[in-house]
């Protein structure tokens, strides 16, 4: 019998640890301004250029890259494994728009008295975050009650309601970004197509810990989104409390989504096509999945991104549109595929 | 003791009752099948059994009023084979099976070679061990009805709840599933209750049987007393005529449409 062991779990995750920290030291050297490691390492703490662009541009934005792939992935897997529906990811659902309107009204509605100009850098990590947070979590109750019916939940609602919230957050998102003044709103309308930019390390260390505090949480949860898979009935009949676990798998996934829309706006597809392939490649065992997903999202979105950076060089394609480009294909492919095997679509 | 007691229980949905002052007991280690019509109300008296469902009414489990298990103590007294399984997501026959085990084991570990064993042993008694490792999703009807009562069986409940565990498969397969019900009953005790559509079958395997028509026990007793044209006529307004097999003694149903080819 082949089934999940101490062994795989290792292995599996060790080699994908070794490809994510060999990505990551790769796409930190690539650039569109070429870097030379042996000055950039000889010149590490004496400061040159090449350990400049090495510490301060390259690395930070490297570092969240692994951590907003990873967390898009894990919520991508978490949240499929809970709809029963391999189509599900926070995109389509119309989590990551609500997380980015309450973002943007986090942005609008700065309270700068409470975060004086000396600390306006923690509104960054803190007030902003709780906005998109929010704005997640709100979406994703939403959509679920509105395909909620006599307590069954209907795929195709939950879809179609996801699909439809989107559009109308966008019109939402869009009425604001007229209003607003001209330089708000070009910001605005970078932050959404979804793109990754240098930021402080203080911001993305909170981002990592916001997203390593949801993932374990997450993690811990695998055996119990394994039999949610069967269906709420028999989850139920193997004694897991279905509500118990939705509230904790919502809560968890929108304070990711919060803390990686704040900061990134919507990478779209990340966590649709890493989970599947995931899948292909290990299994569908959620104790193995959720690490190998999120390791595999870091993996994929730091090269998505390093391809945005040197493509058009110098000038910078948002990373949204990268992972788009992938994964829109990807998409319509795997709708046929389901189609094709009249599984619950 | 009794394993399933319930007295005066009266479930509905918003609109419509489906069970009205239902009293019924199991006793442990009996095996009992429930009959009736489509919508009679069998897979909602099993749902109410596993705690699914709650009615108004009184249910206890060996002794004990439902309401003092939680949903853990549940599932290791009770494992249930449903009626329609979906799954969505690839996994293996083996890995279907191990899930029966989660109810032992803490959220964060795997699973011991203990539960291994079980697992192992369970798909040996389901004769699904030869598609261990295939994806549930390719396996026929029949096969997967296999690999989930074995993750049933790897529960290692004290009570087996079924519901129409033979649609699904053939004629072999269905005889096979209820001599290994019947095995399972009386060399470990297992108590077992089934919602069947198939009378003779249920004639042949079960010592009791339970008629439910329009949400009430209408018969109940053992095969000979239960199954009689009458009866029949009556919940399922059907002709039939009833002869005993000259073997078993069991009561056999022959039925007589208006119209035969």
């Amino acid at each position: 019998m082949k089934v999940l062991d101490r062994k795989k779990l290792i292995l599996v995750n060790s080699v994908l640890l070794v490809l994510l920290v060999i990505s990551a030291a790769a796409c930190s050297l690539l650039g569109p301004v070429r870097l030379d490691l042996s000055q950039a390492l000889t010149h590490l703490f004496s400061g040159n250029t090449d350990a400049e662009i090495l510490l301060r541009a390259r690395l930070p934005r490297v570092l969240l890259g692994v951590a907003i792939g990873g967390g898009m992935a894990t919520c991508g897997v978490v949240l499929q494994a809970l709809l029963g529906n391999p189509l599900a990811c926070p995109q389509m659902l119309g989590v990551s728009g609500g997380a980015s309107l309450g973002g943007i009204l986090g942005i609008i509605f700065f309270p700068n008295w409470l975060f004086p100009l000396a600390i306006g850098r923690l509104g960054e990590i803190s007030w902003i975050p709780l906005a998109a947070f929010l704005g997640a979590l709100l979406s994703m109750i939403l959509v679920y009650r509105f395909s909620l019916f006599h307590g069954r939940l209907h795929p195709y609602h939950l879809l179609l309601s996801g699909v439809i919230l989107n559009s109308f957050i966008a019109a939402i998102i869009m009425f604001l970004n007229s209003i607003v003044d001209f330089y708000q709103a070009q910001g605005l309308l970078f932050w959404l197509m979804g793109s990754l930019s240098t930021r402080a390390y203080l911001t993305v260390g909170f981002i990592w810990f916001y997203i390593l505090v949801g993932f374990l949480w997450l993690w811990s949860k695998g055996l119990s989104l394994n039999l949610i898979t069967l269906g709420e009935d028999a989850a139920m009949h193997l004694g897991v409390e279905p509500g118990a676990l939705q509230r904790q798998v919502f809560i968890a996934s929108s304070l990711m989504i919060g803390a990686m829309v704040s900061v990134s706006g919507m990478i779209g597809f990340v966590g649709l096509m890493v989970p599947h392939v995931m899948r292909l490649l290990i299994g569908s065992d959620h104790r193995l999945l959720l690490p190998a997903s999120f390791l595999g999202g870091g993996i994929f979105l730091c090269w998505a991104d390093t391809f945005a950076r040197v493509l058009l060089a110098p000038a910078e394609l948002p990373v949204g549109i990268v992972t788009a480009f992938f994964g829109g294909p990807f998409f319509l492919f795997l709708l046929y595929r389901e189609g094709r095997r009249s599984l619950a679509l | 003791m009794n394993a399933i007691e319930i007295n005066h229980l009266t479930f509905g949905y918003k609109d419509r009752a489906v069970l009205h002052n239902v009293s019924l007991s199991v006793a442990s280690g009996q095996m009992v099948g429930i009959l009736g019509p489509n919508g009679s109300g069998k897979t909602t008296l099993l749902k109410i059994f596993s705690g699914l469902l709650r009615g108004e009414g009184e249910l206890k489990i060996k002794g004990k009023n439902i309401q003092s298990y939680n949903r853990r103590e549940l599932s290791q007294l009770f494992a249930v084979v449903q009626q329609e399984a979906r799954i969505n997501f690839p996994y293996s026959a083996a890995e279907i099976v191990l899930m029966g085990r989660a109810i032992y084991h803490s959220p964060i570990t795997l699973e011991n070679r203990h539960d291994l064993e079980v697992a192992r042993t369970s798909m040996d008694l389901t004769d699904s061990l030869g598609f261990a490792d295939r994806y549930l999703h390719e396996l026929s009807g029949g096969e997967k009805q296999r690999v989930l009562i074995a993750r049933a069986l790897a529960q290692e409940p004290e009570i087996l709840l079924l519901d129409e565990p033979s649609a699904f498969l053939d004629l072999r397969h269905q005889i096979q599933m209820f001599e290994l019900l019947l095995r399972l009953n009386r060399e470990r005790g297992l108590t077992i209750v089934a919602a069947l559509h198939d009378l003779n079958l249920a004639a042949l395997f079960f010592p009791r049987l339970v008629i439910l028509c329009d949400g009430r026990i209408h018969r109940d007793g053992a095969p000979g007393e239960v199954l009689t044209e009458n009866t029949i006529q009556e919940v399922y307004g059907i002709r039939v005529r009833i002869e005993h097999d000259s073997a078993s003694q069991k009561p056999q149903l022959f039925i007589c449409p208006a119209v035969s080819a």
